[in-house]
């Protein structure tokens, strides 16, 4: 590519190679609700902890979809399992359930 | 003549084994009792007083079954038929056998194969007035007393409907043979007995003589030998039924004994699993009545109910799915005829799969609120409905009450989340902190908008300050004039939250708030037995759906006297039913307020 006068910008790719999409399976199974996020942003804008800390569900899912997981973990223990995220999704997404699963899936994982 | 035959073998083996593993587990559960508990448990049963309280529950609760009576009265008897049946069976043969043997002490199967060994001709059965007779008239009558109750436990089996048991249990092999055995157990001592007078042609009482006389006329084979299988598969039911007992379903009954010992012994369930948790979980008679009282049988939920939970638990072995998947409404809880603490057991469950979670909240910087005599704390579901916040701010300033907002602008969640995740140590954590924002206002009422928060403040915090619901302050502001109140001729049933209810026993104050202001529509389903709303932040694992057919169904009931508005006390059953409700959903405190005629100033 380099010798098309292209580069690539690390933050701003996906490297297929690296993207780890198993905990994003291992939800889809527990809790298929996480498929229908639309992506809104409505869990980030009510979020509590989100007030506190920079601390964004709607990221977590992107993380989940591209398949980072390794940013997952310490984005997660901000959560304080309040609900508001959940009780104002229009689509339904088991958020608390998300996240614990998604906890589970980590340490599974190892 | 030696009052001994092979055939009580089979008791014998099986009643030395039962007392062996009972006493074995009651001795196990006493021994790992906190140290303190022991202390208690001992001075309880020194105190005089105190024995006969638990002689008195362990006859109303253990033989008479008073709650099962309360709840279902059929139930109610055909439980009891079994105890106090069978206990007067036991106490009556042992009184007879006396008789005959002229000692006190007999072979423990000596009274129950009595007419076996006995055949007393002497005494016809219709004469009822010689000790003997009556003794004899007796054991008749509560063995059909028994078979009574056997007949409409099978009965209840077939058509549960007619019992008004929509669901039953499904049951272990174990529960079943046990089941089974308890069933063979009185009809075969009836036929035993029978043949047995028949064939000694005396013997037998009201019952067992006419049937015994018409068994021998119409059986082929020789009466004797009848009877002999008989009484040998009597002994044999008897004692596979003892040797079944600690592994089934019927521990209860040795269980239940020690639970009400250690309750009235004022022994508290702990928040780990205890020995406590243990006899808690041995008392479950599996009878199937939380089935019944649980909302998500309607959402298709049907493997989590309480008496599977504790089933699972009791096996050791609890999918994380049946822990997370109930709505820790605390509905079966009141139902239980055992009052196991159904919610609690959970919990502990809980925290056993979350242990290794972790979160981090370093991110929360301490704050220094305002210094007032009032700290009003809405709560997260409170800033989801700005109606609610605004109207208590707009009560609060027209009441003229100086008090400071804690959670206007960046709110700290209250903690019980987490913890009904099982999530103890993470909570503990915002618990300090909010804790600390409160101790600095130095403020001597509290006040919360959510009974979520209103639960785990009074349960978690240990506040040195006076907290309340708003349903609860709303009141006094009333009552002590501090706003007038203008009534209309709305009509309004109200809808008990879980944790304002059931978890803090607070159903008077709303409805007292109500009274004043609109016409009160009583409800089927209100106070104990009152119905989530669906939205609960307990239940983990069922999907939205699955809530919203429970939401559904609640408002059907809630709503079936056309009320003008649902009014209840919890921003999130506010929201959850405002969803789906075509009537009105309104808080108590939007009620009041909208309700005040003229602005007061401070008085």
């Amino acid at each position: 590519m380099k010798q098309f006068g292209y580069t690539i910008l690390e933050d701003r790719s996906i490297d297929i190679d690296r993207n780890d999409q198993r905990i994003r399976e291992f939800l889809s199974l527990n809790d298929p609700s996480i498929n229908a996020c639309i992506g809104c942003g409505s869990c980030t804008a009510t979020c509590t902890a989100g007030h506190f800390v920079d601390f964004n569900i709607r990221r977590v899912h992107t993380f989940l979809r591209r398949g980072e997981a390794h940013l997952l973990k310490e984005e997660i223990q901000k959560c304080m399992f309040c609900g508001k995220c959940q009780l104002i999704c229009p689509r339904g997404v088991n958020m608390r359930n998300l996240i614990i699963s998604i906890n589970s899936a980590i340490e599974r994982m190892g | 003549m030696i009052n001994f035959n092979l055939f009580i073998l089979p008791f014998f083996l099986g009643l030395i084994y039962l007392i062996v593993v009972v006493a074995r587990s009651w001795y196990q559960w006493i021994k790992a009792l906190p140290p303190i508990d022991k202390v208690k448990l001992a001075s309880g049963l020194r105190n005089p007083k105190q024995i006969v309280t638990i002689l008195y529950e362990i006859f109303m609760e253990g033989l008479i079954h008073r709650r099962m009576w309360k709840r279902n009265p059929l139930m109610g008897y055909m439980h009891m038929t079994f105890a106090l049946g069978w206990f007067l069976l036991i106490v009556m043969g042992n009184l007879e056998s006396r008789i005959y043997s002229g000692t006190h002490l007999n072979a423990p199967y000596y009274p129950i194969f009595l007419k076996f060994f006995i055949h007393d001709k002497l005494v016809l059965f219709f004469e009822t007035y010689t000790v003997p007779a009556f003794f004899r008239f007796m054991m008749d009558f509560l063995l059909l007393f028994i078979l009574s109750g056997l007949a409409l436990a099978i009965i209840k089996r077939q058509y549960s409907k007619w019992f008004g048991i929509k669901r039953s249990p499904e049951h272990h092999f174990t529960d079943t043979i046990a089941l089974i055995c308890l069933w063979l157990i009185f009809p075969l001592r009836l036929f035993a007995e029978s043949y047995t007078a028949g064939f000694f042609d005396g013997g037998g009482s009201f019952m067992t003589q006419p049937l015994g006389n018409f068994l021998v006329r119409i059986t082929p084979i020789p009466a004797d030998y009848m009877a002999y299988i008989l009484w040998w598969a009597y002994s044999l039911a008897l004692g596979l039924f003892f040797i079944m007992l600690p592994y089934s379903r019927y521990m209860h009954i040795p269980s239940e004994l020690l639970l009400i010992i250690f309750r009235r012994c004022n022994i508290q369930p702990k928040k780990w699993f205890s020995s406590f948790s243990d006899v808690e979980l041995h008392s479950c008679s599996r009878c199937g009545i939380c089935i019944d009282t649980c909302q998500l049988n309607e959402a298709g939920i049907t493997n989590s109910q309480a008496v599977y939970f504790i089933r699972a638990m009791r096996d050791q072995f609890v999918r994380e799915e049946i822990a997370l998947n109930c709505m820790l409404c605390g509905r079966c809880q009141e139902a239980c005829p055992v009052k196991i603490k159904t919610d609690s057991l959970r919990l502990i469950k809980r925290r056993e799969f979350s242990a290794s979670h972790v979160s981090r909240f370093s991110y929360l910087e301490d704050g220094t609120p305002l210094q007032r005599e009032v700290v009003y704390f809405a709560g997260c579901m409170s800033h989801l409905i700005p109606s609610v916040t605004n109207a208590m701010t707009g009560i609060l300033s027209k009441a003229g009450i100086s008090y400071v907002f804690l959670d206007k602008d960046r709110s700290v969640c209250c903690g019980r989340p987490l913890i009904l995740d099982g999530k103890n140590k993470q909570a503990n954590e915002l618990v300090e902190f909010n804790k600390l924002l409160i101790r600095q206002t130095r403020a001597k009422l509290f006040v919360t908008s959510c009974p979520i928060c209103y639960r785990v403040f009074r349960e978690e915090y240990n506040l040195p300050i006076h907290i309340q619901h708003h349903s609860q302050f709303l009141l006094d502001l009333v009552k002590t004039g501090k706003i007038p109140l203008q009534s209309s001729l709305k009509r309004v049933v109200y809808h008990d939250p879980c944790d304002l209810g059931r978890g803090c026993e607070v159903y008077d104050a709303p409805r007292e708030l109500l009274g004043k202001i609109a016409e009160l529509v009583p409800n089927e389903e209100e106070k104990q037995n009152a119905l989530c709303c669906g939205g609960s932040l307990a239940i983990l694992s069922s999907s939205q759906q699955q809530r919203d057919i429970v939401t559904k169904e609640a408002l059907k009931i809630l709503l079936k006297d056309e009320p003008d508005i649902l009014a209840t006390a919890c921003p999130l059953c506010k929201k959850t039913f405002a969803k789906q409700s075509k009537v009105k959903v309104m808080d108590l405190a939007e009620l009041i307020h909208a309700s005040i005629p003229i602005p007061v100033n401070a008085i």
